[in-house]
């Protein structure tokens, strides 16, 4: 072995030279101080995947933004890819990605809401007024619908809303944001009210053997009950399909409502959440799942402060039945309505609908039977168990069956959430609950299930509206948001609305909804329209987009063709 | 469920196979459905996402995506009704919109515009959106996202497909874009450069830049890469012959997977440095006098020859040293990079020309201590299972290798296999890009891997999990073994091996309960003093739980080489006849002798640091080097110029000009992978078929054609008139390819061996039944402590450890004359803990001197995490920093294989 130091010359080095490397690892460096930032914040939490969304949100809630050094640490922390980080952050509405290219955002951010019933309030002119008023200390954006179309407009800053907002009250919840005045949190119908009135004896009688998981669909399957989400899939049928397949299993609770001029499920959930959450441990042990995830929007921030609450009572009184219960936040994403999207949303992905066959009863969260049900679905399940089948098919009219609750929006003097007999006309719905139009305004049409359901023009309000009765007029009740258009209104600018609303939420995934909502918004940007084309368009999204929201994005526009065609002439 | 579906398409009744979908089915049934987000191509599952391929099915609401959709029985489908057309066409026709004019477009025949044509559509009557910019920041790949339409491809082929995880598809709905990483320039991403993306896409918004502009090919040609030794099947893609790019082939090791070497690397045989003429040194100029010389112009020190002229001398002078001081005073290196024919012709002749048994190869630098262990434990020195097997194991173990920097394409089936569930347990002082995928990371303290293995299979015996009726009856020497690992507890190793003694004990059981478990090691195994030592604990861990012979089991030393298992199976190494036959033993070589007809030499010859050795002894005198360049890869390699200029005579045979060739008195200038045919033998036994693409440049000439013009004129009279002729004779002394023939190869592309007969399939999986030793059994054989050869001391303190990188193939011969490649990596860098960089005050792309008993480098330092402190990484590609001036010669007494995986330097900041 030799020791010496003598350097025996090479030849010219291959390579071109006069080229730096890279003095890093490929890609974009862990800041150490972010590192450390994002590592204190997450603390003791898990790094599981799913939990990404909840991650972000907490940067997010801590530093008003996610900035790119605080995503790449946190990729680093929970062992993800940067991209995996970042397709999702830039996915959600809610979550504000700031570029190091980008200056750093204004502290606050207002949002005005621009779903149909603020727009037709005129949130569009409030939202420039706020704009030039606070300039660059706030940040002025849209938002899409809060779900509280009932004191349209709405405004959010942060956590705090404002209703039938102007002006002057934007300026006090600014002020009130800026000193961090208490939030207002609903009063809701309590655990020891609750229980004093029958509340969780139907869980427990479930559990004591009292009742068995087949009386309870037996009843259900009798009274007529049906989702309540959108879809009205018969819950009893659903509750078999998901025993179907073998366990272990999930249960999934949308608590995203998110299509415009519905705001039900906030209603329950803030005025009785117990109810609900008795329907939901009924639902869950019927199916036996291991576990609750109750996907909750964002835009709901009081309803998270009720139910997390609640859902510590619940297992101070043992009642959750050794299921853990998980409140997850949705981050502003519409299609999180469509259940496989929102159990994409619930695994920490971006909310792409899934393709069906196989559905989410059989393959769901996690790959394992889910059961999902909507917060209103659940909400009935203690009445209808407690009074029986009968009491609820007999709460119908005009040949319907069952209860239904209606958001009642737009231009009626008294737009709220209303629970009526199932089979109520638009007619009747307005003149005996929401007392009728407002002064000023003549009622033209409506929408019977917010911005998806289509439209009908007034003449047309004498049709019982439930599920299979609007269809053969190319509209549904989905959710029952009712939203009320009069006289006032430019009724272009009611189809351009909702169908903004589509290509801001679609997620982008499949052709004819991606590139069919923006394409379509060209045309009706024009004062002309090329109905055939738009026909035809529309007819190709209804065919051939995966989920719901690309077959009903063109039900307004098509509506307007169908029953107004003089108005895009 | 029935494994078959009856169903109707287009009134007609077919059957489908479970995992068929509707468009499969019509595709076997003559109706190619309009597809633009489905691959149809192994590796891609279906997405439905484009909606191109729409159908309908009587009694549903909606028509069906039928790449995605699964028949069910009695269900009837339409392709053709006017509904179905008319949403496909609409698809096509949104997507229109948005691309740029077909005529200026980047791929005018683009699958997605002969999706077009198929649907007579070529115009859009809706608005474009707005288009984005190019990102033409990746050296081999252009990002035209004004051409994308969001199918997806590229993000599975990223994520599913290679699991890189570099694209994404950020934002939303009509603002849903492709992204790297943060939507970061493509060259500035995490990107590898696989190029997957660019084979997914069907539009062009993903583009080789060597296409750019003009899209024409001239002829596709099916063959191998010749890089490392994972083995892809490729397609050269050759225009006015040059090789523009290489795509992916469904190989049995690849499925049309490649890495950024395979896929991009070809250029540096077009390299203007690249040998036409034969040179012969000038008279006067001394082999130590090299500082000047130009590969592009070596004409400063040699002069062109007439290749009849420069085989003269060539052959003369090896004649002259064997005649005087006999054939052991001569060596030849052949090389893991040429054929199997090119090798097996080699040693034949070194051992029937030269008279020597001093043949040797990259090997040793290599895996030669893998197979010493190997053979004497388990009686074969190859893989017990393709490295394929990884998805049929619940446990993956990776040690001692970076799979994902030098077996790149091998890396993505493990990924694969990780995603879907299976356990990854990582064992390296070095944190690799794997680490994020692994259950568990055992960064030990650099050169303890006998502690660390001593420890897992002390906790295996110790709580009962070792397998007793596999080591009944498949093993022999347990109780030898299980006596020795009595003091190896984990909590006693701890401090060795720096690793958490309850980490050591939930390895030990996750990888023994496993229900198959598969080993994957590298050169971090067998690059030690103590690499055979390694070996062996690695093979009787396999051995005491039975993960080995079964599916999803094994003992896998990633081959380095495209070509090292052939080259060594042919024999280019000094104690071996072909098949591992003992040149020691009489039979076997009088068999040989027979067979060759010439006198073989009855002891083993030397190994390549001994042939260092023996030239500074002044007993060898002379050297044969065909494509290897020892100047660069040796350790010490100061030791081994001075030898290499010390021969009395010197013929190299290679692409380059290499370091090697500087020294040389002759220098023939060779051909290219891609310029020959033969066939090569990958890391997983499988002999597979390269084929010519482009011709030579110049006047260089076939190794084949020069092997055997040297061995003329040492008086050998052969007539091999193409490498199949060669191959026959290989399948007469080889049984491990008795089966094969040049015809079949040519035919079947690839066959695995062991393969018996013409019929015999091949054998992915051995020792199934028994082990290839007298016994049949497998043995265990203890390994004690041995410390590395070169410990930190005062003046000494770090540990270096070499290795390579993912653009560079070993001494960068090659790479470093791709255009794409040197862009990506132009430039010696050392890896270094940003903890160490502070305590030397050094910044990223400061220079550092490193300093070793044996030379010493200036080098500019690279941040990087996955290093120790107290540890640097320096790879051993740059010859302008040659790492191997610092590495240590010392070997292993088995192996006979170098430690430069550990010496001890120094390391100071350079002042500026």
């Amino acid at each position: 072995m030799t020791t010496g130091k003598s350097t025996f010359a090479v030849p010219k080095a291959p390579g071109k030279g006069g080229r730096k490397a890279r003095y890093q690892k490929k890609g974009r460096q862990v800041d150490p101080v972010a590192a450390r930032e994002v590592a204190a914040l997450l603390g003791r939490r898990s790094r599981q995947p799913d939990l990404l969304i909840e991650h972000l949100h907490l940067i997010q809630d801590t530093y008003g933004y996610l900035s790119e050094a605080h995503l790449t640490a946190l990729a680093d922390e929970m062992r993800l890819a940067l991209t995996e980080v970042y397709e999702v952050a830039t996915f959600y509405h809610n979550f504000t990605v700031v570029k190091e290219s980008d200056t750093t955002p204004a502290a606050l951010t207002i949002k005005v809401c621009d779903s149909l019933t603020c727009e037709m309030v005129g949130s569009m002119a409030l939202k420039s007024t706020l704009a030039v008023k606070y300039g660059a200390n706030v940040r002025v954006t849209h938002g899409a619908c809060m779900g509280r179309c009932e004191k349209a407009p709405v405004v959010r800053i942060k956590d705090r809303y404002v209703g039938n907002a102007t002006q002057e009250t934007v300026d006090t919840a600014l002020e009130d944001e800026k000193r961090n005045a208490p939030l207002d949190i609903p009063s809701f119908n309590t655990f020891e009210n609750y229980k004093g009135a029958e509340g969780f004896t139907t869980i427990e009688s479930l559990r004591s053997g009292k009742l068995t998981a087949s009386n309870i669909i037996e009843i259900l399957g009798d009274s007529g009950h049906r989702g309540l989400g959108g879809a009205g899939f018969p819950h009893a049928m659903k509750l078999n399909s998901v025993l179907s397949v073998p366990g272990p299993r999930y249960m999934a609770v949308n608590a995203d409502e998110s299509e415009p001029g519905t705001f039900k499920d906030r209603y329950f959930m803030n005025s009785n959440p117990f109810q609900f959450l008795e329907g939901m441990l009924i639902a869950a042990e019927i199916v036996e799942a291991e576990a609750i995830y109750i996907f909750l929007r964002d835009e709901y921030p009081e309803t998270a402060k009720i139910l997390t609450d609640c859902i510590g009572v619940l297992s101070e009184e043992n009642l959750n039945g050794g299921k853990a219960i998980y409140l997850r936040r949705g981050a502003g994403a519409y299609i999180c309505g469509e259940e496989s999207a929102m159990l994409e949303s619930i695994e920490g992905k971006r909310a792409l609908p899934r393709h069906k066959p196989p559905f989410p009863a059989h393959v769901g969260l996690f790959g394992r039977p889910t059961l999902i049900n909507n917060v209103e679905t659940l909400y009935w399940l203690p009445y209808i168990i407690r009074k029986g089948a009968n009491w609820f098919k007999e709460g119908g009219r005009n040949g319907s069956k069952g209860f239904r609750s209606f958001s009642l929006s737009g231009h009626v003097n008294k737009p709220g959430v209303y629970i009526t007999p199932a089979g109520i006309t638009a007619a009747e719905l307005i003149e005996e609950y929401g007392g009728g139009m407002k002064p000023g305004h003549k009622f033209r049409a409506y929408l019977p299930g917010g911005a998806s359901g289509g439209l009908l023009p007034a003449s047309m309000a004498d049709i019982p509206l439930d599920f299979g009765t609007l269809e053969k007029h190319g509209c549904f009740i989905g959710s029952a948001a009712v939203i009320v258009i009069s006289d006032q209104d430019d009724l272009k600018m009611v189809a351009r609305n909702l169908m903004r609303f589509f290509e801001d939420e679609s997620c982008g995934q499949c052709t004819p909804c991606r590139a069919g909502t923006e394409k379509a918004l060209k045309i009706m940007q024009n004062d002309e329209w090329d109905s055939g084309l738009l026909e035809e368009l529309s007819a190709v999204m209804r065919d051939a987009s995966i989920c719901g929201l690309g077959q009903a994005a063109p039900n307004g526009l098509m509506s307007i063709l169908k029953h107004f065609p003089e108005e895009v002439q | 469920m029935s494994d078959h579906v009856a169903f109707e398409l287009d009134g007609k009744m077919v059957t489908a196979e479970a995992g068929q979908s509707i468009w499969d089915i019509a595709k076997r049934e003559g109706t190619l459905i309009p597809h633009l987000c489905h691959a149809d191509r192994i590796g891609f599952a279906a997405d439905g996402n484009c909606r191109a391929c729409m159908v309908e099915i009587e009694g549903e609401r909606v028509l069906a995506a039928s790449c995605i959709r699964k028949p069910t029985e009695g269900m009837k489908v339409h392709t053709a009704t006017k509904r179905a057309e008319k949403s496909r066409k609409m698809v096509m026709e949104l997507l229109i919109a948005d691309q740029p004019d077909r005529e200026t477009s980047y791929d005018s025949e683009s699958h997605f515009w002969k999706m077009a044509d198929q649907q007579d559509i070529s115009d859009s009557r809706f608005i474009p959106r707005e288009m984005p910019t190019n990102d033409l920041s990746h050296p081999a790949m252009a990002v035209n996202l004004d051409a994308c339409i969001n199918c997806n491809l590229c993000v599975r082929a990223c994520r599913d497909v290679q699991v890189n995880d570099v694209i994404g598809m950020a934002g939303r709905g009509v603002h849903s874009k492709i992204v790297f990483d943060f939507d970061d320039p493509m060259g500035d991403s995490t990107c590898v450069g696989c190029g997957e993306c660019v084979q997914a896409c069907p539009t062009g918004a993903l583009l080789e830049k060597s296409v750019v502009g003009d899209h024409r090919i001239d002829r596709e040609v099916d063959s191998i890469c010749p890089f490392c030794g994972v083995g892809c099947q490729l397609t050269f893609k050759v225009r006015d012959n040059k090789i523009l790019f290489a795509d992916g082939r469904d190989g049995p090791a690849n499925e049309e997977r490649l890495c950024i070497k395979g896929r991009f690397g070809f250029d540096y045989i077009h390299n203007p440095e690249r040998l036409t003429v034969p040179l012969i040194r000038k008279e006067g100029i001394a082999k130590a006098d090299v500082a000047d010389l130009d590969p592009a112009n070596p004409f400063t020190h040699f002069r062109e020859a007439s290749w009849d002229e420069a085989l003269e001398v060539a052959a003369s002078g090896l004649i002259k040293v064997r005649d005087t001081k006999g054939g052991n005073a001569l060596a030849g290196f052949g090389s893991a990079k040429g054929s199997n024919e090119e090798a097996y012709l080699f040693q034949k002749l070194v051992r029937t020309g030269f008279g020597t048994n001093n043949v040797d190869h990259c090997t040793r630098l290599c895996h030669a201590s893998s197979v010493a262990a190997l053979l004497e434990t388990v009686g074969s020195g190859a893989v017990s299972a393709p490295f394929n097997e990884a998805e049929n194991a619940d446990v993956i173990m990776v040690i001692g290798s970076n799979p994902t920097v030098n077996h790149p394409v091998a890396a993505t089936f493990f990924k694969n296999a990780i995603k879907k569930g299976s356990k990854l347990i990582v064992i390296d002082p070095r944190g690799q890009s794997l680490s994020r995928h692994a259950t568990y990371m055992l960064q030990e303290k650099p050169g303890t891997d006998v502690a660390l293995l001593n420890s897992i299979m002390h906790v295996i015996i110790e709580d009962g999990l070792t397998d007793e009726s596999y080591i009944r009856d498949h093993t022999e020497n347990f109780e030898e073994l299980k006596a020795h690992l009595v003091g190896f507890s984990p909590e006693a190793m701890a401090e060795t091996t720096g690793i958490d003694p309850a980490m050591i004990r939930e390895v030990a059981h996750v990888f023994a309960k496993a229900k198959a478990a598969i080993i994957f090691w590298g050169m971090g195994i067998s690059q030690h003093v103590h690499g055979t030592d390694n070996s062996r604990c690695l093979i009787s861990l396999s051995l005491m739980t039975g993960q080995v012979g079964r599916p999803g089991t094994g003992l896998h030393p990633l081959r380095g080489q495209n070509n090292v298992q052939g080259a060594s199976d042919v024999a280019l190494i000094p104690m071996f006849l072909p098949d591992y036959q003992s040149v020691e033993d009489p039979v076997i070589r009088t068999k040989f002798e027979k067979f060759w007809g010439a006198e073989i030499q009855p002891e083993k010859g030397l190994t390549v640091v001994e042939i260092t050795e023996a030239i500074h002894r002044g007993s060898i005198n002379a050297m044969y080097i065909m494509g290897e360049n020892p100047a660069m890869s040796d350790p010490n390699v100061t030791h081994a110029r001075e030898a290499l200029s010390m021969l009395d005579h010197l013929v190299v045979q290679d692409l380059f000009l290499t370091e090697t060739a500087a020294y040389a008195d002759v220098v023939l200038p060779a051909s290219a992978w891609p310029e020959k045919d033969g066939t090569v033998t990958n890391t997983n036994r499988q002999v597979q078929m390269g084929r010519v693409a482009v011709p030579m440049p110049g006047d260089a000439r076939q190794d084949l054609w020069i092997i055997q013009e040297i061995a003329r004129r040492l008086g050998l009279d052969w007539h091999y008139s193409h490498p199949k002729d060669v191959f026959t004779e290989m399948t007469q002394v080889m049984d491990s390819i008795r089966g094969l023939s040049w015809d079949r190869l040519e035919a079947q592309n690839s066959v695995i061996y062991p393969c018996e007969s013409p019929e015999d399939p091949g054998q992915p999986l051995i020792f199934t039944e028994r082990f290839p030793t007298a016994n049949g059994l497998g043995k265990f054989v203890p390994a004690s402590l041995i410390s590395p050869d070169e410990v930190p001391d005062r003046d000494y303190p770090i540990v270096l450890t070499t290795g390579r990188l993912l653009e560079h193939w070993h001494t960068g011969s090659m790479t470093r004359r791709s255009e794409v490649l040197d862009a990506v990596e132009p430039e010696p860098i050392v890896h270094m803990a940003p903890s160490m960089m502070e305590q030397l005050d050094a910044k990223p792309g400061d220079i550092v001197t490193v300093r070793s008993r044996r030379g010493e480098i200036d080098i500019r330092v690279r941040a990087d995490g996955g290093v120790q402190n107290g540890m640097i990484f320096i790879p051993f590609c740059y010859a302008e920093a040659a790492v191997n001036l610092l590495t240590n010669d010392a070997l292993d007494p088995f192996g006979k294989i170098a430690e430069v995986k550990f010496c001890a330097v120094s390391v100071e900041r350079k002042s500026a």
